[in-house]
């Protein structure tokens, strides 16, 4: 194993999630220059009630990113009565990324893995029940599912943010059924495996 | 109107509930000695595998079929001391049941299918039809009022179902996997009607093996094996766990 990494502050996220916050921003500038705040408006029409949980230094911070790897450019602009503000633009770079991300076929990191791993390792060392562990995270998706859906019925029919939503629906479901066949599992199993 | 209740008086009240069919080798306990409180104004789901023994006891609780062992009180009533014809009355008057399957009359319009309890707890034609036409409306239907059930598609006849369901006020709302014949579209139909309900106040238990209507109770309850192992009060939650499970934050 290698030294502890540090997580640097230059990093606020990672992985997929900032992969994507990446290649949205790029391919909402495609059609036209923006400055920032444009560019949270078309994301927030894409998300629906789900663009609350944007936070919002996310895209000054990656749109900072991208203009330093070269794939945005920027200009300021001036204006008579109000701040200056900037406007971002792709540069040939940054269409070329947006092009490969449509191609790619990359899926965020399931769950499964890891809890199912965390589920054995409970039963083999007695330090937790894999029963309770099951039961607290079908609470948890459960009030998850609730939410999802709540969101989703409030949404007017043909909206597009109700097609994201009903994906968190289905896939809370699936998690659920699994968790459903986990329970049964690990109640019926003296110290499994 | 609905008949006062006294205060934290359970609309059902189950004890030791048990019901066991056949004997010997071929005996099968269903139901295995449940405790189960449903209070007024309180929406409540269970759910569990198929089989796990859920359907029977919503039979138990709508007194459609009567317990092996155990007490079980409906609106503050004994049902243990209540005579058939007694049993059937407080059906009629007090419960409001959903089926998978629907269970509409055929030859019947969709008015008529919801009018139907009314006329046979003694109202007026006048006041059934009027009743009727309110509540189809409610469910989004009036413009089918006049349709036989085969005219309708599956998501309709539930509300159909759905609104005969209410057409006497009841106390308590019985619904037997609800959304179990009914595509996933259909299924939203539905399931804004459950919210409705749960809004409005109305007292409901609900049997399911799909997590989405079991999600609009206010308090899911778990059964295996006869059994209920495990319980939850449904929070809405904050906006942020969504966020979480989209993968637009951590």
């Amino acid at each position: 194993m290698g030294e502890p990494r540090e997580l640097s502050d230059r990093e606020p996220l990672h992985g997929y999630q900032l992969r994507v916050v990446q290649e949205v921003l790029l391919a909402l500038l495609v059609q036209s220059g923006a400055h920032a705040y444009e560019l949270r408006a078309r994301l927030a029409l894409a998300l629906g009630p789900l663009a609350d949980t944007l936070n919002e230094g996310q895209v000054y911070v990656t749109l900072g990113r991208l203009e330093t790897s070269g794939l945005i450019s920027s200009q300021r602009v001036e204006r008579v009565d109000r701040r200056d503000r900037r406007v971002y633009e792709l540069t040939e770079a940054g269409r070329e990324r947006v092009l490969a991300w449509f191609e790619d076929v990359s899926w965020p990191k399931p769950a499964p893995a890891e809890f199912h791993l965390k589920l054995v390792a409970a039963a083999a060392t007695g330090l937790a029940d894999p029963v309770e562990i099951v039961d607290r995270q079908r609470h948890q998706l459960l009030s998850g599912l609730r939410e999802a859906q709540r969101a989703a019925l409030a949404e007017p029919a043909g909206a597009v943010a109700g097609l994201l939503l009903e994906g968190v629906v289905l896939r809370l479901q699936a998690d659920l059924r699994w968790l459903e066949a986990c329970a049964r599992f690990w109640s019926t199993a003296e110290g499994r495996p | 109107m609905r008949a006062p209740v006294a205060m934290r008086t359970p609309m059902v009240s189950a004890r030791g509930l048990s019901k066991e069919y056949g004997s010997g080798a071929a005996r099968v306990r269903a139901v295995r000695g449940l405790d189960l409180d449903v209070e007024a104004g309180e929406t409540v789901a269970i759910i569990g595998p198929s089989g796990c023994g859920k359907s029977t006891l919503l039979y138990l609780l709508g007194g459609l079929e009567r317990p092996t062992a155990g007490s079980l009180r409906l609106v503050d009533q004994p049902l243990e001391q209540l005579p058939e014809a007694g049993l059937a009355r407080l059906r009629r008057h007090a419960l409001g049941f959903v089926f998978q399957a629907f269970h509409l009359v055929d030859e019947l319009t969709a008015t008529e299918n919801v009018e139907l309890p009314l006329l046979l707890a003694g109202a007026s034609p006048h006041r059934a039809h009027k009743r009727a036409a309110d509540l189809l409306r409610s469910v989004g239907l009036a413009d089918r009022a006049g349709h036989l059930p085969s005219a309708l598609s599956g998501g309709q006849r539930q509300r159909v179902a759905i609104a005969r369901a209410l057409v006497n006020e009841p106390a308590v709302v019985l619904a037997d996997e609800p959304t179990g014949n009914l595509d996933s579209e259909a299924t939203t139909e539905v399931l804004r009607l459950f919210e409705q309900l749960r809004a409005d106040g109305q007292t409901l238990v609900l049997v399911t093996h799909d997590e989405r209507i079991a999600a609009t109770a206010d308090r899911l309850l778990t059964m295996r094996d006869g059994v209920l192992v495990d319980e939850t009060r449904l929070s809405g939650g904050s906006g942020r766990s969504l966020g979480a499970i989209t993968g637009l934050e951590e």
